[in-house]
């Protein structure tokens, strides 16, 4: 199968077919990583910006790593050298990077549909690199390049994930993508943390840190953003680690070879002990490992065959 | 002048009357109504009317005109050549404009704007509060001695609620109606309805609770008072019921919504259109079926539109910092009409919520054809299709998210006070 | 293609004399299997590699490695692809300073032998590389050339060549077809 669309703007809107495609293709793509000389000429003459409104350290770097080794420029702006201070539209913005001939713009933004925009006013592919609390699909795909590397397989495998999850675009990008695997996804988190209607998108909901992670085979912690800790949907950070934080104690209920995710930046002693970032299950750095290998792949079917 | 309207069919709800007739207008009153007038002096035009309807000019008792202070967005004359082409005759405007209409002056400039440049009847809505602060009541009985027919802060509410319970007594001495505008707004920090639509755009949201919790509030303020009170543009399932059970008990309440509030649902909003950003937002497919509900029992007693023009500017941004509303006035009343075709509501129930009810809460000698009535009047064909194209309103705001839909029923020709002040091209 | 007209060039014995013979030229070329390793070009390449493999090993009792290389990524039509995927590429050994022979199934322009160049080249340095194909149909557009092949048979632009091999396609046949 090809790849029929200019952008990627989440996973709601991808078929089963389209993300197999894309993890496949990031199987091939994973070696070049791992050789001594690391890069391919691939997209060779391919121009790549990405346009970071938020900050971000490994998102970027994963995708300007991805661009690098298959050999294509790459041209980062960000929040503070770009024209967003200069009260320039994003469109406008847009517009002006497009006169430049950019093949790809990565776009990293803290509103909803930011990504959109440019999406529809723009020839070049517009890959979302996280817009607001929607999506983050690269995110989703990497980690679910990573659980099926790990369990062997997709279908039909428990997953909890803990967290944040009205704010978080990694949990919904998850959810959209894990429930067309028909996982069995539980979402965890303080009451206030939980968006409603979310049992509409077929997950379970569960308060209770312990029994959300009875039997399950994959574990994903979210970030708790401690500049939101306190202010008014939970009553403290450190009350939100005594009820949260997932501990070696609680993979005792999980099932064998249950794996550890976190899309970090972590915040240990938070939402995860030491002991379990660090600990056998966690699959953490190859998260990180296999982003640039998914990166890659996207990169790869967005620019490659005839429009 | 005189003007001989031949063979329409005359929908008049106050009088509760459709049948064929001819008009005959003289001056700026209707001269007769009758099956077959054939001798009118001399020189009178003719209007063919066969095969249309004839009905009051219509009245939208809610819109922002933007003048003063946002001539760039809308002015009274372009908002009012919006008016006349969708078939309305009397337009009420919101008081949120730069100054704000919250005194004597604000409401004299309007009127006398309106007077020189309008193409319809402009009545002024006064604020509730100085500046629409909510902190001071504004100068109501000297805007009521300039003409304003209503009171509101819309645009956001009274957040005080013992500071509104004083204006609505206050208003009291001029039999002015206080035109609510719900939402509470520590719950109502979102751009859009929070339902499913929302967990799958990200997009902040606010609970319909929001809208619901005011209405509830305002109208108990009300009941307290024996005061009247309208509550605008609802959105909500909950607040047409609220509104519905408490019509049971109070006379005095009275409500209407937007066209938008019965054409669309929250799923608009997953395309990241700013032109569905709207305040109250657009709501559940759920909420949608319990506002046709409530037109059509009656729950819901008028319908406006809310127009809300903006520049590209205001628009073409994140969803996040476009700002709120749609432009209603060019396509309101095709979009009701819809009512209609869909068998919600017969053609008298749909323009008495555009007539007579709205004329009735407002205390206009306007809304109603019969002898010796002032002509305002519309002519449509409930039946024509015709598609949206925002690139031809009269209206300079373009915020609309039915360009390209096609709709049935459109405005041929509209009179004020005797004059044709708009005639379809086509017609 | 049932307008087409199909003749036969190679049948399953053909093609067994040829990757016997190629065999044969690969070891006295390179004075036995030392230091040898077969890379084949997905993915009738791998197949043939595969073969040329168990012959070393029957003559010289020896197994020598097979790479499997995918060139996707170094194509030059890479963007005129219609549905361009990527499969794996498959090299365990180290490909310095040992010689590598390059299998592949059909040669023609030379395009395909230049990106499997470039591949290799960028997993290291190899000694010396050389190239094997079952077929050469000439046509050349690079200055590439076999060194060892199996026939060497002209063919015009409308004509296709297509090797089947029983690992892939149930049976082992080189086939010409001609457009109608």
């Amino acid at each position: 199968m090809s790849w029929p669309y200019k952008d990627l703007l989440g996973t709601r809107e991808l078929s089963k077919e389209e993300i197999l495609l894309i993890l496949h293709t990031a199987e091939s793509f994973k070696e070049i990583s791992r050789r001594d000389i690391k890069k391919v000429p691939t997209l060779r003459g391919k121009t790549i910006i990405t346009a970071f409104y938020e900050p971000s350290t490994r998102t970027r770097v994963s995708f300007e790593i991805a661009a690098k080794r298959l050999s294509a420029d790459t041209i980062s702006i960000s929040g503070t050298t770009s024209s967003a201070v200069k009260g320039e539209t994003l469109k406008d913005t847009g517009k002006n990077l497009e006169s430049m001939r950019p093949d790809v713009i990565v776009i990293r933004h803290s509103m909803p549909g930011a990504p959109h925009i440019l999406a529809k006013a723009l020839a070049s592919s517009i890959i979302n690199g996280g817009d607001g609390a929607h999506e983050h699909p690269t995110q989703a795909l990497l980690d679910l390049f990573t659980i099926r590397e790990k369990k062997g397989g997709l279908d039909g495998l428990k997953v909890a994930i803990v967290g944040d999850i009205a704010h978080s675009r990694v949990a919904r990008s998850n959810i959209f993508a894990m429930k067309k695997f028909d996982m069995d996804v539980t979402c965890c988190g303080p009451p206030t943390m939980i968006p409603p209607f979310l049992e509409d998108l077929g997950v379970n909901v569960e308060y209770k840190l312990d029994k959300a992670l009875a039997d399950k085979d994959v574990i994903m912690m979210l970030r708790i953003q401690k500049e939101r800790g306190g202010v008014s949907v939970i009553p403290s950070v450190k009350e939100y680690a005594m009820l949260y934080s997932l501990k070696e104690e609680h993979l005792q209920k999980a099932n064998n070879g249950v794996i550890i995710m976190h899309p970090g930046p972590m915040n240990r002693g938070i939402e995860i002990s030491d002991a379990v970032a660090d600990g056998p299950y966690s699959v953490i750095l190859d998260q990180v490992e296999n982003g640039v290998a998914v990166r890659m792949a996207i990169l790869f079917l967005l620019l490659g065959g005839e429009s | 002048m005189k003007i001989l309207i031949k063979n329409g069919r005359l929908i008049d709800p106050a009088s509760d009357r459709d049948e064929r007739v001819d008009i005959l207008i003289d001056g700026g009153h209707v001269e007769k109504i009758d099956r077959e007038i054939s001798r009118t002096g001399k020189g009178a035009e003719v209007v063919d009317a066969t095969g249309l309807v004839i009905a009051p000019g219509l009245i939208d008792m809610h819109t922002h005109l933007r003048e003063p202070g946002y001539e760039y967005k809308e002015t009274i004359k372009t908002g009012s050549r919006a008016a006349v082409r969708g078939g309305f005759t009397t337009i009420v405007c919101m008081a949120n404009t730069d100054p704000v209409n919250d005194n004597r002056s604000v409401s004299e400039f309007i009127k006398s704007k309106a007077q020189a440049e309008a193409l319809c009847r402009v009545l002024p809505c006064g604020a509730i509060t100085k500046g629409l602060r909510g902190e001071e009541l504004a100068q109501i009985g000297e805007m009521y001695e300039a003409g304003i027919v209503a009171l509101s802060d819309d645009g956001k509410s009274v957040r005080n609620a013992g500071l509104l319970l004083k204006a609505m007594e206050y208003a009291k001495i001029f039999s002015l109606p206080i035109v609510s505008h719900c939402e509470d707004e520590n719950l109502a920090q979102g751009v859009v309805h929070e339902g499913h639509a929302s967990l799958l755009s990200g997009l902040d949201a606010t609970p319909a609770l929001a809208e619901e919790i005011i209405a509830h509030r305002d109208i108990m303020l009300a009941k307290y008072v024996s005061a009247p009170i309208h509550i605008t543009h609802v959105s909500s399932g909950g607040t047409v019921g609220i509104v519905r059970d408490e019509k049971t008990r109070y006379g005095r309440l009275t409500a209407d919504t937007c066209p938008h509030y019965f054409t669309l649902s929250d799923d608009a909003t997953l395309t990241y259109d700013t032109n569905t950003k709207v305040n109250p937002p657009l709501r559940s497919g759920e909420d949608v079926k319990a506002v046709r509900e409530g037109l059509r029992d009656g729950a819901i007693d008028i319908i406006a539109t809310d127009h809300a023009p903006h520049d590209v500017p205001s628009k073409d941004v994140e969803f996040n910092l476009a700002s709120f509303g749609i432009v209603g006035l060019e396509t309101g009343f095709a979009l009701s009409l819809a009512l209609v075709h869909d068998g919600v509501l017969t053609l008298k129930e749909l323009l008495r919520k555009f007539t007579e009810n709205p004329a009735r809460l407002l205390k206009l000698p306007y809304g109603s054809l019969r002898d010796g009535s002032i002509a305002d009047l519309i002519i449509f064909d409930p039946d024509t299709e015709w598609v949206v194209d925002k690139t031809q309103f009269e209206s300079k705001g373009r915020n609309t998210p039915f360009h390209g839909w096609k709709l049935r029923g459109k405005n041929r020709l509209t009179m004020v006070n005797g004059k044709i002040v708009y005639r379809d091209p086509a017609f | 293609m049932d307008r087409m007209e199909a003749t036969v060039l190679l049948d399953e014995k053909a093609i067994e004399r040829s990757i016997s013979r190629i065999t044969h030229h690969i070891l006295e070329k390179n004075n036995g299997s030392g230091n040898l390793s077969l890379i084949g070009i997905r993915t009738r390449g791998v197949y043939l590699a595969k073969r040329i493999q168990e012959q070393i090993k029957a003559i010289e009792k020896k197994e020598i490695p097979v790479g499997i290389l995918d060139i996707t990524m170094y194509r030059d039509d890479v963007f005129k692809l219609k549905t361009p995927e990527v499969k794996k590429t498959e090299i365990s050994f180290d490909v310095n300073n040992i010689t590598i022979v390059l299998v592949d199934d059909v040669m023609h322009t030379g395009r395909t032998t230049r990106a499997a160049i470039d591949a290799i080249m960028d997993l290291g340095r190899p000694k010396r590389i050389q190239l094997a194909v079952l077929v050469d149909r000439g046509s050349r557009e690079m200055p590439i050339h076999p060194d060892y092949r199996g026939i060497f048979h002209p063919a015009t632009a409308d004509q296709e060549i297509f090797v089947k091999l029983r690992e892939v396609d149930g049976l082992d046949e080189v086939i010409l077809t001609q457009s109608a």
